[in-house]
């Protein structure tokens, strides 16, 4: 089934009685050629990668809940790439360019909206930190623009610039950033996996994973045994239970990161803004809710949900930056679970155990990360090589202290991200 | 959250600082060797359920408390000096 504007048409002046689910709903084999466990963003692009670009037809994708049931659902759908640490800005480079083909490569709609993220700075010294930022960004052949204090008015004009503690100095706006429909990214590409024979099954929990002579040799699952020479654990969220099945103890702190959505209402914010000083940041869903966050409520969690303090505090900033939204009305509120990494970037890198890969420590910022993160893995697993745009995210940096990406300069410890 | 600080009562979790998991009190030795201070400083169980962690009273009595606290349910069943429990790995 592909989409077009005749095939909407049609269907409009038919009842909508031809439209067929989106992916089929099969019973594992007993063996594939590759496994990936987990069925999120992350885990659904890998697959599809691993389909598309590397022939690799015969893949399970293994969900113990259903597909968009995870991180990939519970996030703030914010596409960005400004970041930069070499490791991380052209990988997400890589990220940013896979989304803006994405609609047409997976004929579905993903709403990528690239509305323009503009980051605030406040004093002299971060104006200077975010200089030199964009120009990381400018080298690495993306775009960004430093705009001082009335470039930022003419394009935010709600603002208060003239907070007391945070004056607004001024911001580096990177245009081609933005939102995206999240539950669509999953969407699309769950069926474009499936149209290329991945088969994705829901409701299969991994309960252990097989190792014999140092190799993998497949998995055992609520819905029994299934045998594949080659794993990939992509999991973020729950990366140290699943890879403790494989006796590995990983760098890896889970932590809850909340997030907020209000009443529909007009449009009134355009882009994503990012007020880090009273850590906060809101875009505006097509739906006309206002989508915001802030900061990780700081101890280890699995709960997705988090404390009043966060929720408090996340108020109050949105308060200061923007005194206008205090009339919208908070709709709901939820939490995502983090893998927090010692330095704040991922992994994705072969194990010590033969035929065994990790996807893993996306901390707060998986979401963009989806079509690169799978492009990839999917290139890891079936070559057994890491592919140039992602040869940073060794597990082994934090060992070694080679190559260590720490983006916000605090050090490469737990708690500091 | 609260936590019933043994020295001040049962306190806002505003007032306290969080290190992460309890094993810091357990230090390897300085000539260990590099694989037991990566797993050390880097490594976790991060386990989804009971988990003994660190906590600084830092608006309060400035104690360092060993937290036993359940990661998936929030609910904190004991709280002790971490002077003490040091004392009890030791």
């Amino acid at each position: 089934m592909r989409f077009s504007a005749l095939k909407i048409l049609t269907e409009g002046l038919t009842g909508n009685k031809g439209w067929k689910p989106h992916w089929r709903d099969p019973e594992p084999k007993a063996e594939y050629d590759a496994i990936v466990i987990g069925g999120g963003g992350h885990g659904l692009s890998t697959a599809y990668y691993l389909a598309k670009n590397h022939g690799l037809r015969n893949v399970a994708v293994l969900e113990k809940g259903y597909i968009g049931g995870g991180n990939v659902g519970r996030n703030t759908t914010i596409v960005r790439a400004n970041y930069f640490l070499p490791g991380n800005s052209e990988f997400y480079s890589h990220s940013l360019k896979l989304w803006e083909g994405l609609e047409e490569d997976l004929n579905y709609n993903v709403m990528h909206s690239q509305r323009g993220l503009i980051n605030l700075f406040h004093s002299d010294g971060q104006r200077d930190a975010f200089a030199r930022r964009g120009n990381a960004m400018i080298n690495q052949g993306d775009d960004a623009i430093l705009l001082d204090r009335d470039g930022v008015r003419e394009i935010l004009p709600y603002l208060d610039f003239d907070n007391a503690r945070f004056p607004i100095y001024g911001g580096l706006y990177h245009p081609r950033g933005g939102t995206a429909r999240h539950d669509a990214v999953a969407w699309g590409y769950a069926r474009g996996a499936d149209q290329r024979g991945v088969d994705l099954i829901q409701n299969c929990e991994v309960t252990g994973i097989d190792i014999e002579n140092g190799r993998v040799t497949g998995v055992q699952t609520t819905r029994g045994a299934i045998r594949a020479k080659k794993v990939g654990l992509v999991v973020a969220g729950r990366s140290s239970q699943v890879a403790a099945m494989a006796g590995m103890r990983l760098p890896i702190e889970s932590h809850v990161l909340q997030a907020f959505v209000t009443e529909g209402l007009k449009p009134v914010i355009d882009h994503v803004i990012s007020f880090g000083m009273g850590h906060f940041y809101i875009s505006q869903s097509d739906k006309g809710g206002l989508v915001f966050g802030g900061d990780l409520d700081f101890y280890a969690s699995y709960a997705q949900r988090g404390n009043l303090p966060m929720a408090e505090h996340v108020m109050e900033a949105g308060m200061a930056l923007m005194p206008a939204i205090g009339k919208a009305r908070v709709l709901r509120s939820w939490g995502g679970i983090m893998d927090m990494s010692p330095d704040g970037s991922p992994v994705i890198d072969a194990t010590h155990i033969d035929g065994l890969f990790l996807n893993c420590g996306w901390c707060y910022g998986g979401f963009k990360a989806v079509p690169a993160s799978g492009w990839c893995m999917a290139h890891l697993m079936a070559t057994n090589t890491p592919h140039e745009h992602a040869a940073g995210f060794r597990l082994d940096r934090f060992e070694t202290g080679r190559g260590l990406m720490d983006e916000e300069g605090t050090g490469a410890q737990h708690n500091l991200h | 959250m609260r936590i019933d600080c043994p020295c001040c009562g049962s306190r806002d979790i505003r007032e306290f600082t969080y290190k992460g998991d309890a094993l810091a009190l357990e230090r390897p030795d300085p000539d260990a060797g590099d694989a037991v201070w990566n797993d050390y400083v880097h490594n976790r169980d991060n386990p989804a359920g009971p988990t003994r962690e660190l906590w600084y009273h830092e608006m309060g009595c400035a104690a360092w408390l060993v937290v036993t606290r359940d990661t998936v349910s929030h609910e904190i069943k004991a709280v002790e000096l971490a002077s003490a429990a040091k004392g009890d790995v030791a």
